[in-house]
């Protein structure tokens, strides 16, 4: 089984489904119908082969592993490379794993153009799997750029009232960071006449110009991030993406930037990194006390989770440049846990909104007593969301906090002040939603989860549960890669030192 | 066994929780007390294997984290301190349990109910038997969860909520500090497991760190902010306003969580980080310093407020302080003691309440009642035995355990320790002035409830009377039959090495040997503390209303619980929603959007604007900037060239 392409057939297998679909003619509801039917099937079965691809995986090994490989641009030494370190092969797990969740929830929701919505979410799915497996930096930056198209599809198409607004803002942000990573792309390529990520990691690229190749990249992730104060698109993203796309994007586009960092930021240009950490952590501690405020007052269901998003990915990005082993292995873990549980906060919103079309929290309440179901799985998730113990959001705050305060106490002493302002902003969310008297009519007529809907929980539920309670499964395979990544840049770092020392 | 005394309740949890509306109330009753009652008595027998037999046990469960240096388990230790906190928390649970079936049988969630209670029950369990920082941190957390859960019960009333989320946050602020201390300790002894630790301690003692800018002593800087998380959990002075608060909860669960259990392992986490906590001399004395203080400022509030629930809830907050003081001068094992007979009688005093409040038709208000001792005799007997032994009268319970505590206080020698003598024995007069405030105001007098709720008092059913006795036998006999094996001779032995205290903290010895007047004091005290009471209550009523209007000031200072919330309010919960609003518009939407995206936006806009407008099509325009343009550039070659 080993050898055959895994990483490709996980790739390229929804972009074969979406192909499929395309095909498909006839009556408006039969289309719609089957469209769905190839949807999931096809989602599910690119789960199951990315499962493969983790049996198959070493965990004990800091290698790329799976690799597949074929001539691209032979003239330029541009190359198709596909493979997965510890690293990746979590969130090309994460990515197949809510594509489903994300297709199921969308079967009553959507309605109209529902086989072309099928297709985005099969191409964004391609692009995702892509960009986490990429081992060719132009490759990489082709799937990287092109997760925006059927997600700014997706949002302009089937949003809310001011999806022309979040669409353009979402682009504009986008492009500024996307115009710079590609001039520092090319700026490499001069450099180190290849574009092998595992070449490049081994490359030294000089002091003055790591600094500018690492803002240049920094500009694009950290507004995948989002990262203060580059953040002000997702909010409005968020709130005008229908519910799946709100899913994915919370779900697995955030985690691009975070995964940037690791992959290209640290082992390429360590020099940088290091100087410039100061500057991350104070954007990440602004982005954790500020946003989290801005979370407190929110009238909006999915404005105030989305807020709390950006909240929880400042915790990754100090996690990531604390250079400890702790801290790096937290930023991923708690990037896996917000991955599941925004999704599944975002799935949360979801439910009351197909029932009641509107997200101000001011219209509901009293939901306990007729959605008691409901009022659980979103207890159980604002839990998780807040990182108490025996759920993933723990495992990950945990670490990182740790790998923080070891690194420089000022700033777990900050980070932290998030344990008490995520409680209060979520509690008071759950209280004004769930809690209180029942009185209006129209959320008196509420019925509690369906069948698909509970279908569609139980696995987020069980996933929160087993990071939560044994997080080895998944810290396991993470060791050997982050092991190798810090030594890497322990050496870079004292290379340089001995460097600056015989200079003098 | 060792295994099945966790986790049972939290079978019966989740048997009660996810089927209760299948298999019905009265299932989810038996389910819940079966798990409950079974560990309850396998604790029993634990109780005899670990501390009788003196066999330390420690079960290992599942891997937890192991990253670098970090390697967790979920274990389970039973040693004395675990066994003791074991009959402690199951019995009274179970007690709880079993008092709810009739205390909430017109309610109409009651799987609901036990499923949170058994839930509770299991998260304290992994508090106690914790091996290490991240599962006791696990019990500690999922206690406040469950906590949350039922103050919030009945989730209809606003007040109800409001207090269930001011009961999390506070506990956060607590655990913000805890995690903090952690860390801190897993930064100096390289381990999160409780033996590894205390195995390191000693040699760290003199370790500086360089913490938030300042160089301070590594242990005392932990051992602090570790302390910060159980000021949080049990209620001390500062992060206290959660408690009263908490009374919105069914009267059983004040009993269980907010008396007996969960606001005591604020209490047990620091008798458990004993051997760090040694080494550092400053932080026992805040220890003690805070402790005192709580114990005397609660139980000033404790005297002039009116609802029965609270007047307990302060009492509770008073009680926590005496045994964190005890802690502070080295006297763990009286601490402990104390957490001990307290659960009992604590247990045994909200659900008297209860049963108060059941007869009196949801009546809580101590000015609303009296005279109702001779409808519920048994109801008020059980009352006073509560108050006796939280009084601490011989030979009830408290009186052991507490005059442990004063005579520990005493004998440390220390000026802390003296002071936290002086302000217990002032408390003990207070404890004893407002518990028969409480008991004559309620049941003798003239009846102050209006006909209609008179006619109503009723004696409680035996599923609830018969909990009452058990816990009532607890506080009657709990301080006589443990004080010799607590504190005294035997003590040693007893609690073996679950407990450190170095030789240069003799406060247990020198306890045994405190001048006679020293012991005598506290009696003294609380025996005028109950003559005073009915002095003002009993023989001259009117004298209460004549000292508050004496002593106006003094009197709503302490009626309005010293203006904490509203200082919090004021200083924290306001400006957060005000900060983050202005964040939000002005941040957010005028600054960031207005210079970002938007202004951007519009000033392409306004560019391309003021350049199509030169498009005229008016050909004089045209022939104008020309003329102009020439204009210029003959000038400029002028006066360039020539």
């Amino acid at each position: 089984m080993t050898d055959w392409p895994l990483l490709s057939i996980t790739t390229f297998l929804p972009l074969l489904g979406a192909a499929f679909i395309l095909t498909i003619r006839g009556e408006e509801a039969a289309v719609a119908r089957n469209a769905r039917n190839v949807a999931l099937l096809t989602s599910l079965a690119t789960f199951l082969v990315s499962l493969l691809v983790w049996a198959n995986f070493n965990p004990a090994s800091a290698d790329f592993q799976l690799v597949d490989q074929a001539r691209w641009l032979p003239g330029f030494d541009i190359n198709y490379k596909m493979g997965v370190d510890g690293i990746s092969v979590l969130f090309v797990l994460l990515s197949t794993f809510l594509t489903p969740i994300c297709i199921l929830s969308a079967w009553e929701a959507v309605q109209k153009r529902v086989k072309e919505y099928m297709i985005a979410f099969l191409v964004l799915e391609t692009m995702m799997v892509g960009m986490f497996s990429s081992l060719d930096l132009v490759l990489f930056y082709m799937f990287f750029e092109g997760v925006l198209i059927p997600m700014f599809v997706i949002i302009g198409v089937w949003g809310g009232p001011r999806r022309v607004y979040a669409a353009f803002k979402f682009f504009l942000y986008t492009l500024l960071g996307s115009v710079l990573m590609l001039l520092a792309i090319l700026a490499m390529y001069h450099d180190a006449h290849t574009t092998d990520i595992q070449v490049l990691m081994t490359h030294s690229f000089p002091r003055a110009m790591q600094t500018w190749l690492w803002l240049a990249f920094f500009a694009s992730f950290a507004v995948k991030v989002p990262m203060w104060p580059v953040h002000t698109w997702l909010p409005d993203a968020h709130v005008e993406a229908p519910t799946a796309g709100s899913v994915i994007l919370a779900g697995v586009l955030l985690k691009m930037g975070g995964y940037g960092f690791l992959r290209f930021s640290l082992p390429m240009f360590p020099l940088a990194s290091h100087d410039l950490a100061g500057v991350v952590f104070t954007l990440s501690i602004i982005a954790v006390i500020y946003t989290s405020l801005v979370a407190l007052v929110q009238q909006d269901m999915k404005k105030l989770i989305a807020y709390s998003s950006v909240a929880h990915m400042g915790l990754v990005t100090i996690g990531v440049f604390t250079f400890n082993m702790h801290g790096i292995e937290g930023s991923i873990f708690q990037m896996l846990s917000h991955g599941v549980v925004s999704a599944a906060l975002f799935l949360c919103v979801g439910v009351v909104y197909d029932r009641l079309h509107t997200r101000e929290i001011a219209r509901y309440g009293g939901l306990a007593k007729n959605m008691p179901a409901y009022a659980l799985v979103f207890m159980f998730f604002t839990m998780a969301s807040v990182g108490l113990p025996g759920t993933s959001g723990f495992v990950g705050e945990f670490l990182v906090l740790m790998g923080a305060f070891e690194a420089n106490t000022w700033v777990a002493l900050f980070a932290a002040t998030g344990l008490i302002l995520g409680a209060a902003y979520m509690l008071y969310l759950y209280r004004r939603v769930v809690f209180g008297k029942l009185t209006k009519d129209d959320v008196k007529a509420m019925l509690d989860l369906n069948r698909r809907e509970v279908l569609m929980f139980v696995p987020l539920i069980v996933m929160v549960v087993w990071l939560g309670v044994y997080p080895t499964t998944f810290l396991q395979p993470l060791h050997a890669s982050v092991t190798k990544l810090i030594n890497d840049y322990q050496l870079a770092l004292s290379a340089a030192k001995t460097v600056s020392v015989a200079v003098r | 066994m060792y295994a099945a005394v966790v986790f049972l309740p939290l079978l019966g949890a989740i048997i009660a929780g996810f089927f209760g509306r299948k298999i019905g109330d009265r299932a989810s009753q038996i389910v819940t007390c079966t798990g409950v009652g079974l560990s309850a008595f396998l604790s029993l027998a634990i109780f005899n294997e670990v501390v009788l037999q003196g066999h330390v046990v420690t079960v290992h469960v599942l891997n937890f984290l192991n990253v670098q240096g970090i390697d967790v388990s979920w274990e389970l230790r039973f040693d004395t301190l675990t066994a003791v906190m074991l009959l402690v928390v199951n019995w009274v649970s179970f007690m709880v349990h079993v008092y709810s079936i009739g205390y909430m049988h017109h309610d109409p969630s009651v799987p609901r109910f036990q499923s949170y209670l058994s839930l509770f029950t299991f998260a304290m369990l992994m508090l106690v038997t914790a091996n290490n920082l991240v599962q006791l941190f696990f019990g500690w957390e999922g206690v406040g969860l469950a906590s949350y859960l039922l103050i919030g019960f009945w989730h209809e009333r606003p007040s109800a909520s409001a207090a269930a989320i001011k009961a999390f946050v506070v506990n956060r602020v607590g655990d913000f500090g805890f995690a903090l201390g952690i860390f801190g300790t897993f930064m100096l002894t390289g381990s999160l497991g409780f033996d590894a630790i205390f195995a390191a301690a000693p040699a760290k003692a003199a370790v500086v760190f360089h913490l938030f800018g300042m160089d301070v002593n590594a242990i005392t800087a932990c051992c602090l902010l570790l302390f910060v998380g159980a000021m949080g959990k049990s209620a001390q002075l500062g992060l206290h306003t959660w408690l009263p608060d908490a009374m919105e909860g069914p009267t059983p669960v004040s009993a269980l969580i907010h008396a007996a259990t969960m606001v005591t392992a604020g209490v047990f986490m620091v008798a458990r980080m004993s051997p760090l906590f040694e080494y550092s001399d400053t932080a026992l004395m805040v220890v003690t310093i805070v402790g005192a203080c709580t114990a005397m400022f609660a139980a000033t509030i404790g005297c002039v407020q009116n609802d029965i629930k609270r007047i307990i809830a302060y009492s509770t907050c008073s009680q926590l302080g005496y045994m964190f003081f005890a802690i502070g001068v080295s006297g763990y094992q009286a601490g402990v003691f104390h957490l001990f007979t307290h659960a009992f009688f604590k247990a045994l005093l909200f659900l008297g309440a209860g049963s108060v409040i059941h007869a009196m038709s949801d009546e809580q208000d101590i000015r609303r009642m009296g005279g109702i001792a001779k409808h519920i005799p048994v109801t008020t007997a059980l009352m006073y035995i509560g108050s006796l032994a939280l009084a601490g009268i011989a030979p009830f319970a408290g009186h052991y355990s507490k005059d442990a505590i004063l005579e520990a206080a005493w004998g440390s020698g220390t000026q802390v320790g003296h002071f936290a003598y002086w302000i217990g024995v002032s408390a003990a007069f207070l404890t004893a002035f407002y518990s028969w405030r409480l008991l004559i105001l309620t049941f003798h007098g003239k009846p102050r409830a209006d006909e209609h709720v008179m006619a109503h008092v009723h004696e409680s059913p035996a599923v609830m009377i018969v909990p009452l006795l058990v816990l009532a036998a607890g506080a009657v006999f709990a301080g006589w039959a443990g004080a010799e094996s607590f504190v005294g001779a035997g003590r040693e032995h007893f609690w073996g090495k679950a407990i450190l205290v170095l030789a240069s903290h003799p406060a247990m010895e020198n306890a045994e040997h405190v001048p006679a007047l020293i012991s005598m004091l506290p009696a003294i005290a609380a025996v005028s503390g109950i003559l005073v009471a009915y002095l003002f209550y009993m023989f001259v009523p009117a004298l209460p209303r004549l000292l508050a209007q004496a002593f106006r000031p003094v009197h709503l200072f302490l009626l309005n619980k010293w203006y904490v919330d509203e200082l919090y309010n004021f200083l924290f919960v306001r400006p957060a929603f005000w900060l983050g609003e202005g964040l939000w518009k002005g941040g957010d939407g005028a600054l960031i959007d207005g210079v970002g995206p938007d202004g951007v936006a519009a000033a392409t806009r306004d560019i391309a604007r003021r350049f199509s407008a030169l498009q005229s099509g008016y050909l004089y325009h045209y022939a104008f900037s020309m003329l102009t343009g020439a204009a210029v550039f003959v000038t400029w070659y002028i006066v360039k060239v020539g």
